[in-house]
């Protein structure tokens, strides 16, 4: 399997060649929000207020990790089920945001977002935040600290094992269940 | 009366809460070597390699195995000659919360609609079975909200029987996919009614991945189902391949003449659970 390496900031021309199925290391900038911080961004731009960072090339990583123990810079940091940020992430990615790191399958939304706006959605290996958070360098509190493990963080990663999920031109990586074809994603 | 204190139960939970959550149960393990070296979808086999060298680094590490250290669930049994100096109850909640925080779990419990974290992953939710004599046995497992948000209990008909239940099944973990974290592990609860159903589901999957039911009929029907949830070929993270599915566990009541009660409680692959008799 060959294995593309990725660095932040992602562009139109580096996304456009991403295919469902591929591996990708990824290194750079990358943002951490879950739950409760898309709540807060959404109130942001309700109200015509300015985003806590910038999305222009972006990427965003549903993590809540868990505590750092002393000496390294964060805990356990695996990807969250994504499909409950869904209603925020068209928006987001009109905005400039050009990928998101999950698991778990997208709505239909989400899929022609990333269409119309040149993106993509990465999955990282779910229960596996152990050896995810070997590949982060560096974690720093940006906004909404009294979020605690929700509250949205800077990561510096290198090199984190990731597969295209969803590509910008309609591919899907995961499997379509063999006795439910039309099953969408569970809500 | 056996009067046990208050403080050797808060250190029994504080003890399971790290344990499970940084060492998976050795049946757990197996299961999940099992499916690497069948695997032979390229990612799918990647992603389980992934998942094994997580539990080793976990172990060696004492980082927790996922970030989703969960929801603490206690399944009590408690003896009727045993009494707790202080509170059972309160001891255990004790423990959860040093559990959490000196075990650098997260705190991921919240009020329902404020959304207010409670900041030491207090209240544990605690189920009690009473039993004679004077023992006191602790076991916890630590649900994460990914598989959790994909369970779902109903009341099907008697004359729906067992295809209702396999129908069910079967449609519901074709429904959530990766979300749940595949391979996945199903607790199923059947018969008793609406809220028991749930609750055997739950305590369905303490059961250890290898073992046999009692009753070779409900034994026969938990390996027929697992193979019909392997064969939708979701594979590990949804990713396609040949292991959906760990393990299908069943514990069962009897129920009303009308009803046939179904709870489906889904874990995901880092079964994380562990018990201790006091």
């Amino acid at each position: 399997m060959t294995v593309r390496r990725l660095v932040t900031p992602l562009t139109d021309d580096l996304i456009a060649v991403l295919r469902a199925g591929d591996l990708v290391t990824l290194s750079g900038a990358v943002y951490t929000a879950r739950d409760a911080a898309h709540a807060r961004m959404a109130d942001l731009l309700e109200r015509g207020l300015p985003l806590p960072f910038d999305l222009n090339g972006a990427v965003l990583y549903y993590v809540g990790p868990t505590p750092p123990p002393p000496g390294r810079t964060i805990g356990s940091a695996g990807p969250t089920t994504s499909c409950r940020m869904d209603s925020h992430t068209p928006r987001l990615h009109s905005l400039g945001l050009k990928a998101t790191i999950g698991k778990g399958p997208r709505g239909p939304e989400v899929l022609k977002a990333l269409q119309e706006h040149t993106a993509v959605y990465l999955g990282a290996t779910g229960g596996a935040g152990a050896l995810l958070s070997t590949h982060i360098l560096k974690a720093d509190v940006i906004a909404f600290a009294d979020l605690g493990t929700e509250a949205i963080r800077l990561l510096e990663v290198r090199d984190m094992p990731l597969l295209v999920i969803n590509d910008c031109r309609g591919g899907e990586l995961y499997a379509r269940p063999r006795t439910a074809e039309s099953a969408g994603p569970a809500r | 009366m056996r009067i046990i204190a208050r403080a050797d139960v808060t250190e029994a939970a504080r003890a399971l809460c790290i344990e499970a959550n940084r060492r998976l149960p050795d049946d757990v393990r197996r299961a999940l070597e099992t499916a690497f070296q069948r695997e032979t979808n390229p990612t799918a086999r990647e992603a389980l390699r992934q998942i094994r060298e997580n539990s080793a680094l976990a172990e060696a590490t004492g980082l927790p195995l996922c970030q989703d250290t969960g929801l603490a669930v206690f399944f009590v049994t408690l003896g009727q000659e045993v009494q707790v100096d202080g509170g059972l109850s309160e001891a255990i909640q004790e423990g959860v919360r040093r559990g959490y925080r000196e075990g650098l779990l997260r705190a991921s419990v919240c009020q329902p609609f404020r959304r207010a974290n409670t900041g030491d992953n207090t209240p544990a939710v605690i189920h009690y079975d009473l039993i004679p004599g004077d023992g006191l046995r602790l076991a916890f497992m630590a649900k994460g909200g990914g598989a959790e948000n994909m369970s779902r209990v109903t009341v099907l008909t008697p004359a729906e029987g067992w295809r209702g239940v396999t129908d069910f099944v079967l449609n519901l973990v074709a429904e959530a996919r990766s979300n749940p974290c595949p391979p996945v592990i199903l607790g199923l609860g059947i018969g008793g009614t609406f809220e028991l159903a749930a609750l055997l589901a739950k305590k369905a999957l303490l059961r250890p991945l290898d073992d046999r039911h009692p009753d070779p009929d409900m034994a026969a029907r938990e390996a027929a189902l697992l193979e019909q949830v392997n064969a939708l070929g979701i594979g590990p993270m949804g990713l396609g391949g040949a292991t959906t599915c760990l393990g299908v566990k069943m514990l069962a009541a009897h129920c009303h003449i009308a009803s046939l009660p179904l709870a489906v409680n889904i874990q995901c692959h880092s079964s994380r659970h562990a018990e201790l008799e006091l």
